[in-house]
């Protein structure tokens, strides 16, 4: 007798308890709204970047601009209607994650970057006609430091080093007999050391042997102002700086 | 059922020493459940992560060296913090982890604090005393929060850092948009140290409303402020249409005549005027250094310290706009706007190209009939709920005390106090922006209205009153930083009422009070010579081409004039500058000058001297800063320019004094437009 209740509540009852519960658990984590089912009407063969794409914010951010990124067909015309999905590291989220292109052939996306500081690889797909495609974008997240960075720049580094001209900021780029190393000019900057800038921008060009049009800012910026500096140039350097790292004797 | 018990007992405790053997055994199960506990513990787990991370890295030695096991804790009884998240989060201070990504294990960014002297939990949030993930980063049980997402991150700093600090742009913007919005004309914020935050928008005075607009236009207004412009601060309050229109009938019922601010035509409508005066006198009056106008392209151009233009011609009255143009202290005797002095001829010029700035589709549907005295006196009910007064001086309304909740402590308010809206996070942070973004989402008897930020501009909100914790009352005062409180200096005399009429505060900070727009002139008396302030103050030619705002022309009288620049020489003196300064200006001085200039310091890479070849111009061109500058000027601001405008971004160069008079020497040579340096 006791066997055969033992077997009633273990096979039953254990079911009808437990298929409920999972059916309720997923549904008690938190923002977990299903996304709506979206139905392409349409496919493409290729994506491309619109806008949007190597951005600069600060980390746990909205980016300024949103990703927009374009579907076309094989003739390279846009593709409306066609499902495009965003795919980021841990962290990065997007909104919204999934949407059919809109009547230009366009999708459209608000990027939050994670919180850790570095650079962010993103993955836009759309299914395709036979295979998905892929499209990578970077955008890159600044931690304190190297946003502190990115504002003195702008304050005392920009004007001079930053070819790109606005109405409000006009760049003094092309009045320059020697031209400055744009802060992204990763191909210069990454085989100078922290110590060469460091001391580049304390004692000025001529402390490198180099042009005196970049004057000494050593008495005007900290050592935590210089060390902010480098920070932000090494995070947007284009290519990505690889830091020599630290070498160890070995036994 | 007993049948088995009764075996069951006989099986264990049958014989005295099985028995003995089984409580033995049962007594040694118990005593390792502790030890077993921390074994299996979620820090513990951790830690041997940490020892297999760093077993095989380079630097694996000294890591396992600083490496200590069990429970680490950060006690600072004066801050009131005790974090233990240093048990899991092992390599927080490890220089050689930096290339470490994966969690908990990442060195902290580099941050100006050290770790030790403040923890974790000030700026981060969280449970510092929880020693499991889920109790540290999400507890949401009563008086605890979950820790704080990493957007809202400087937060932290403003908990003491009242000042604008440099590296907290969200911080310092969210802190802008809370003033400049009037978010404290309704919640009262008293900051730690006892100050209050004060609003720094100029809400108008509707007191006498009905001399600058019509009804028709308040009403269309009030239904969408944003319509008509759309960087206004004015929030929507989503009034009904009968809302709208008997508050749009109460102001202008009770609207009083204010004497003088609405002219009769002063000069003729000049009908054989240029069309290309008008804005020619708009751009020379440099208007857009303040107000924006929309282009075609639909982005505002312009500044933001007065009201959008957009679609000024729908909004005033021709009469009324005149007489602002003439004098605009007679309508508002506090408007940041300046006496521009301009002729009759020019007030016809400039009104008529304002009065174009409209759009014929705005408020043409609207049709509004006379009111009632019901609809009135409901219009006025309307305005005491809605707390109107809060911002705007309006005929027989009070201004409400306490209208809306005091803020002074919201970024510690407890979750348990909080109703969530559906499918929200139960966050205080989400609660916020969620409360910014759509405030009558929490039920229609919420009277906050709409306001239109956008999404950074919200979270920058939000982080600002983050910072408005309870935490930060209890702060020990050594790391208080008060913010830069802005004085209340008021020139005195006939110069003094100059400056007022000019609104110079608007752009120029004087004696710690005003605008950062144009330079501060605490010292310029210091500074300039007589001839070329005089001539500057009739006609500003720029300093700086490449800058769009610059100071406009006032059309001052010669005895003004005179005035303001007696008050400048006189009053506006730099006791670190000796004007007795003895420079010798020998022709070898003087070419020893020009070679630092040029070689040593190369400071045309910022500035122009000659205009034939240098080409800089970050910094004022110095064609003519002999006549412009004095020399005890020049010679001192070499040597530290940041002692004498603290922040501007000339470098100290750190000049020897003889370099220091060399280029003064030079520079001071430099009298005519465009001439290097005359040799003598």
């Amino acid at each position: 007798m006791m066997k055969r209740f033992a077997q009633r509540i273990t096979l039953r009852s254990c079911a009808w308890i437990l298929l409920p519960a999972l059916a309720v658990l997923p549904g008690c984590k938190r923002n977990a709204a299903p996304a709506p089912e979206l139905k392409a009407t349409a496919a493409g063969t290729a994506i491309v970047e619109s806008s949007g794409g190597h951005q600069v914010g600060a980390t746990g951010t909205v980016l300024h601009d949103p990703l927009v990124v374009q579907v076309n067909d094989d003739q390279g015309t846009a593709v409306p209607g066609a499902l495009v999905e965003f795919h980021g590291p841990e962290g990065v989220s997007f909104d919204p994650a999934a949407m059919l292109t809109d009547s230009s052939g366009q999708a459209t996306t608000s990027v939050t970057l994670g919180s850790i500081a570095g650079r962010y690889q993103l993955n836009t797909v759309t299914p395709g006609k036979s295979r998905p495609v892929n499209l990578e974008i970077i955008e890159t997240a600044l931690g304190y430091q190297q946003r502190l960075g990115s504002i003195l720049a702008d304050k005392y580094c920009n004007r001079c080093h930053d070819p790109e001209s606005s109405p409000e900021r006009v760049s003094n780029y092309d009045n320059l007999e020697v031209k400055p190393h744009p802060f992204t000019d990763g191909n210069t900057l990454n085989k100078m050391s922290d110590a060469d800038l460091t001391s580049i921008i304390q004692h000025g060009g001529p402390a490198l042997s180099r042009s005196a049009l970049m004057p000494a800012y050593g008495n005007t910026l900290s050592v935590a102002d210089v060390r902010a500096l480098i920070a932000y140039t090494r995070a947007v350097a284009d290519p990505p700086y690889q830091p020599a790292g630290m070498v160890y004797a070995r036994k | 059922m007993r049948k088995y018990l009764s075996s069951a007992w006989q099986a264990l405790f049958g014989d005295p020493v099985r028995a003995f053997g089984v409580v033995s055994v049962a007594l040694l199960l118990a005593l390792a459940i502790a030890p077993a506990k921390e074994h299996f513990s979620q820090w513990h787990g951790y830690q041997r992560q940490y020892l297999r991370l760093i077993r095989d890295r380079g630097d694996a030695v000294s890591l396992r060296r600083r490496f200590q096991p069990g429970v680490h804790q950060i006690w600072l009884p004066e801050l009131s913090v005790v974090d233990r998240c240093t048990t899991c989060h092992l390599g927080l201070n490890e220089t050689g982890l930096a290339d470490v990504n994966q969690q908990p294990f990442r060195k902290h960014p580099a941050i100006p604090h050290s770790l030790d002297g403040f923890g974790c939990v000030i700026c981060h949030g969280g449970q510092g005393a929880a020693t499991t993930v889920a109790e540290a980063h999400h507890s949401e049980r009563a008086g605890e929060e979950p820790i704080l997402p990493a957007r809202y991150i400087e937060s932290g700093c403003g908990q003491c850092h009242q000042n604008a600090l440099p590296g907290t742009p969200q911080l310092n913007l969210g802190r802008k948009i809370l003033t400049r919005y009037g978010c404290v004309h309704c919640h009262a914020i008293t900051l730690p140290d006892g100050t209050k935050v004060v609003a720094t928008d100029h809400p108008p005075s509707l007191a006498h409303i009905a001399d600058k607009t019509t009804r028709k236009w308040i009403y269309t207004w009030l239904k969408d402020p944003q319509a008509y412009a759309a960087s206004t601060t004015m929030p929507n309050y989503k009034l009904s249409d009968a809302d709208a229109s008997d508050i749009s009938a109460y102001l202008v019922s009770t609207s009083t005549q204010q004497a003088g601010d609405t002219a009769t035509a002063g000069a003729k409508p000049a009908a054989q005027t240029d069309p290309a005066a008008g804005p020619s006198l708009y751009g020379e009056s440099f208007c857009s250094s303040c107000h924006a106008v929309q282009n075609a392209a639909g982005n505002l151009v312009g500044g933001a310290v007065g009201p959008e233009l957009t679609r000024i011609g729908n909004k005033v009255k021709p009469e009324w706009l005149a007489a602002w143009l003439q004098n605009p202290r007679i309508y508002d005797a506090t408007t940041p706007m300046p006496h521009y002095r301009f002729t009759p001829q020019q007030i016809t010029i400039l009104a008529g190209f304002l009065q174009g700035k409209s759009d014929s589709d705005y408020g043409a549907n609207v049709h509004l009939d006379a009111a009632n005295a019901n609809q009135i006196a409901h219009g006025r009910k309307r305005i005491v709920e809605l707390g109107c007064a809060a911002c705007h001086e309006i005929n027989g309304v009070q201004k409400p005390e306490n209208f809306a909740p005091e803020l002074s402590t919201i970024g510690s308010k407890p979750l348990a106090q909080i109703v969530f809206l559906p499918g929200m996070e139960h966050t205080l942070s989400s609660y916020i922006v969620a409360k910014i973004r759509q405030p009558r989402a929490f039920g229609s008897s919420v009277k906050m209205p709409q306001f239109t930020l956008s999404n950074s501009q919200t979270d920058a909100l939000a982080t600002a009153l983050l910072a408005l914790t309870s935490r930060s009352r209890t702060m020990p005062d050594n790391l208080r930083v008060a913010a830069i409180q802005e004085s209340n200096y008021q020139p005195a005399g006939h110069a003094g009422k100059l400056i007022t009429e000019l609104a110079c505060f608007s752009c120029h900070r004087i004696n710690g009070r005003g605008g950062d727009m144009a330079p501060d002139l605490t010292w310029e008396g210091s500074a300039v010579q007589r001839q070329w302030l005089t001539d500057f103050l009739h006609n500003p030619n720029t300093l700086r081409p490449s800058l769009i705002r610059r100071m406009p022309r006032f059309n001052l009288s010669e005895s003004d004039n005179k005035v303001l620049t007696d008050y400048i020489l006189t009053v506006y003196q730099s006791p670190a500058i000796d004007p007795e300064l003895a420079l010798t200006n020998s022709p070898q001085m003087v070419e020893h000058g020009r070679q630092l200039f040029y070689s040593k310091f190369a400071c045309q890479s910022c500035h122009i001297v000659d205009t034939k070849t240098d080409k800089g111009y970050i910094g004022p061109t110095l064609t003519q800063v002999g006549s412009r500058l004095t020399p005890a000027w020049i010679y001192a601001w070499l040597r530290n320019p940041q002692e004498l405008r603290p922040g501007t971004t000339e470098p100290n160069q750190n000049l020897s004094d003889d370099d220091a008079r060399a280029l003064t020497a030079f520079l001071m040579t430099l009298k005519n437009q465009g001439g290097r340096g005359v040799k003598q």
